[in-house]
């Protein structure tokens, strides 16, 4: 093999085609089936629940609400998956559930957050121009991913690699301990340095700017749709990480190596891998996508506090399993579905349940198809279908 | 820090005061001595309010010990530290409650610290009485020597739900955070908008922190005039933005968990944007009190400094401990009474003329009648946030 390959162009559309069509799947899928619902639903006492609120029937309220509610889905679907990323990487290679990714991704927001503070402390942010604004959240996006890369490699080393070859639930236990140290250490550092909880994003550039789309009526009111900026960063940047990675995977030799580790360590080392270069190597490209996963959260979101990554680590744990875990277009999948069912369910269970079960009921459907998954297919959506492991 | 060494000085100091007082034999009581104690922050991050409550305490003594005096009867303040922390309130509590000179209570300031203090001071049948706890349990267990002398948390539902109707809404989308303080105040906002006829288009609760767009698509489809959070600032702030990035205009309001500049510094312009932000609370800014000119005044003078938020209502707490104190004795023919009789004083006072409002306590230890501020966010600056306009006050009775 000669030292510069050519650019493999299969692998780097493949998953941009995967991509595509996993958006669109979902999209169709759910939007037809909360039509039908909708449809049936106006036959009973909702329809004229909802006639009284809205003016319009259930079907047409759906039918208005329904472009946004897929935009909304997919972009929280693409966060779910972009740290999703990161759990299934580790996974395939050591079959160990890393949980201290969800403090490595909130260090890299909090890192990221912090420099994009300090700079709008100084009056920098506030000063730039539209393309230094994008260079700023650049740098703090690296920086942040350099932490989150450092701090995953440190944490392997130390917490890790000492039990690796421990029963299984050693190192898990290891890693939920190291969970909890990571969240108050951020905790205690915060604390210690600006002596407070909750951080805030300073608003700069154009990112909380809405591009409208479009307009719907709907009885009195008029929906607009429309997609932020940052929206669009956070899509585009888990895309380019999604793509990144496949290359990575798939088509390099580090590539290979990390495959060949995932398939047999033992074999790997005898070929002349060097099997703890290749796992260090794997948790710093976990804690890279987890640390920009982490600025690009606070970016969407504004607010962070130390616990911040409990819940989205939680949905992308999910996601992962969901999609197959150790499976890198699993993640990407179970990201992309765990994200709409939640919106899908979030936006249509107050209006279909005539307020009596309202949008904090969502996590009940998407936690459904996790366990109809598990049982159904407990290697999850994507798990057999590609024979080799990120 | 040239202030350290003075400060650290004067506490040695009255720490010194307070021991050669201690030493002096009880001989010195017989002169018809008797304290009143004070419960609240000195120490810790909400010392700045705490330590006013004090002085605000000190103040009242000074100015309003004389009735008592003429009588013979010398009046002392005990100040308590509960460094806002239950535990250390409810051990306080046990040794106000073993000084049998105590006969009165000014305390607290938190109602975590309140509700469990407070039960040292009914088993003991101390009168107490509470510059700013608002959490409903806090009168609700009906104990005779409980008082305060603000409002409820749970009125403030039934503000923000008048508040709306005065400002022409005729449709409310209702969320809070699945908390008893915020989704007891959503409720109560819900009931008393219901009663007043205005369209509630969805009640929901929510732990999300961050993505509120699923549950802001029912919202903006139904395009309410006013948006009510029921919750603290980092859900609201959040859940506000988020709204008017999606182009909602109507009005956004929440409770006095909203009271904090970092909301601005979530939300910011997004605050201002449409028809504005409001939130409700129980304690307005000094300056909107009308008794309260001279009281700045003689603040300043005695203590060179600005009263902060409760001051006020820690004079008035005391002002009510010293009349109840003074009614009783008149009752016991200028003789020191007893903790009871204290503690029935203070129920039994009619129309007392503070300088935040005039108080009557109903039968919980509420006052009759409580005063809630309506305030509008004015600024996207977070360093401006003390420059909220009042845009109501309102005067409303507690729940029985």
């Amino acid at each position: 093999m000669p030292p510069f390959a050519a650019v493999d162009v299969r692998e780097l559309i493949r998953p941009l085609g995967q991509l595509l069509l996993f958006s669109l799947g979902s999209a169709v899928v759910l939007s037809a089936l909360v039509l039908v619902l909708a449809l049936i639903l106006d036959q009973t006492a909702v329809g004229p629940h909802v006639q009284a609120r809205y003016n319009v029937s259930l079907a047409t309220y759906t039918l208005a609400n329904l472009p946004q509610v897929v935009i909304d889905g997919l972009t929280i679907g693409f966060v779910y998956a972009a740290i999703a990323l990161g759990y299934t990487m580790v996974y395939g290679v050591l079959e160990f559930i890393n949980f201290a990714h969800s403090e490595i991704f909130a260090v890299g927001a909090f890192v990221g957050v912090e420099i994009l503070i300090g700079l709008d402390r100084s009056g920098i942010l506030r000063s730039a121009s539209l393309g230094m604004a994008y260079a700023y959240l650049t740098l703090a996006i690296v920086m942040g991913m350099a932490a989150a890369g450092a701090l995953a490699v440190t944490v392997e080393r130390v917490a890790y690699r000492p039990l690796r070859g421990a029963p299984r639930l050693v190192p898990l236990i290891s890693a939920i301990g190291v969970s909890f140290l990571l969240q108050d250490l951020i905790r205690l550092v915060e604390g210690l340095t600006t002596g407070q909880f909750n951080r805030i994003m300073p608003t700069f550039g154009n990112f909380d700017r809405r591009l409208f789309l479009g307009r719907f009526a709907l009885g009195d009111a008029n929906i607009a749709l429309g997609i932020s900026v940052k929206s669009i960063i956070v899509i585009t940047a888990a895309v380019l990480m999604l793509v990144g990675l496949n290359y990575l995977v798939n088509a390099t030799r580090i590539g290979k190596a990390i495959r060949a580790v995932a398939q047999d360590r033992a074999t790997a080392s005898l070929m002349g891998i060097n099997v703890n270069r290749i796992i260090s190597l794997t948790f710093l490209v976990g804690g890279l996508l987890g640390g920009a996963a982490g600025v690009l959260y606070a970016l969407k979101f504004s607010r962070i506090d130390p616990f911040v990554g409990f819940f989205p680590g939680l949905k992308a744990f999910t996601a992962a399993v969901l999609g197959g875990i150790g499976n890198l277009t699993g993640a990407l999948l179970g990201g992309i579905v765990l994200g709409m069912l939640e919106t899908f369910a979030g936006s249509y269970l107050g209006v279909f349940t005539m307020g009596a079960a309202g949008s904090e009921y969502k996590d009940i459907f998407a936690f459904s198809i996790l366990i109809l998954v598990l049982v159904f297919r407990p290697q999850g959506l994507m798990g057999q279908q590609v024979g080799q492991k990120a | 820090m040239p202030k350290t060494t003075p400060s650290l000085f004067s506490l040695l100091a009255a720490a010194g005061m307070a021991l050669t007082l201690w030493a002096q034999p009880v001989a010195a009581d017989s002169a018809k001595s008797i304290k009143i104690a004070t419960q609240s922050p000195l120490s810790g991050d909400q010392s700045a309010i705490g330590l006013d409550i004090k002085r605000g305490a000190e103040l009242a003594l000074a100015q309003l010990g004389k009735p008592l005096a003429d009588m013979g009867i010398t009046v002392e303040l005990a100040p308590f530290d509960d460094q806002a922390n239950p535990d250390t309130g409810v051990a306080n509590a046990k040794r106000i409650v073993s000084d049998p000179a105590i006969l009165a209570v000014v305390a607290h300031f938190n109602s975590g610290v309140h509700i469990p203090s407070s039960e040292v001071y009914h088993a003991s049948g101390l009168a107490n009485v509470s510059p700013g706890t608002t959490n409903p349990k806090v009168t609700d267990r009906r104990y005779a020597e409980v008082n305060r002398i603000v409002g409820r948390d749970d009125v403030q539902g039934v503000v923000g739900a008048d508040f709306a109707v005065s400002q022409g809404a005729k449709s409310v989308f209702i969320i809070h955070d699945k908390t008893a303080y915020g989704q007891g105040i959503t409720e109560f906002f819900k009931k008393r908008a219901e009663e007043k006829g205005l369209k509630v288009l969805g009640f929901e609760g929510t732990e999300e922190k961050a993505n509120f767009d699923a549950l802001l698509t029912p919202v903006i489809a139904g395009n309410p005039d006013m948006i009510y959070f029921g919750g603290i600032y980092p859900q609201a702030a959040v859940l506000f933005r988020q709204a008017r990035e999606r182009g909602y205009q109507g009005i956004c309001m929440s409770d006095d968990g909203f009271d904090s500049a970092d909301a601005s510094k979530i939300a910011g312009q997004t605050l201002i944007d449409g028809k504005g932000t409001y939130y409700s609370t129980v304690s307005g800014p000094a300056a909107v009190y009308p008794g309260t000119a001279k009281f700045i005044k003689d603040f300043k003078a005695k203590f060179n400094a600005e009263p902060q938020p409760f001051a006020a209502q820690g004079y008035d707490s005391m002002a009510i401990c010293l009349q109840a104190i003074e009614h009783a004795a008149r009752a016991n023919k200028n003789e020191l009474p007893d903790r009871t009789a204290v503690v029935k004083a203070v129920r039994e006072l009619k129309d007392f003329a503070g300088i935040t409002g005039t108080f009557t306590f109903n039968g919980i230890g509420d006052p009759t009648l409580a005063q809630y501020f309506i305030l509008q966010v004015k600024s996207a600056d977070p360093a401006q946030w003390n420059e909220n306009t009042l845009v109501q006050t309102l005067s409303i009775a507690p729940p029985q």
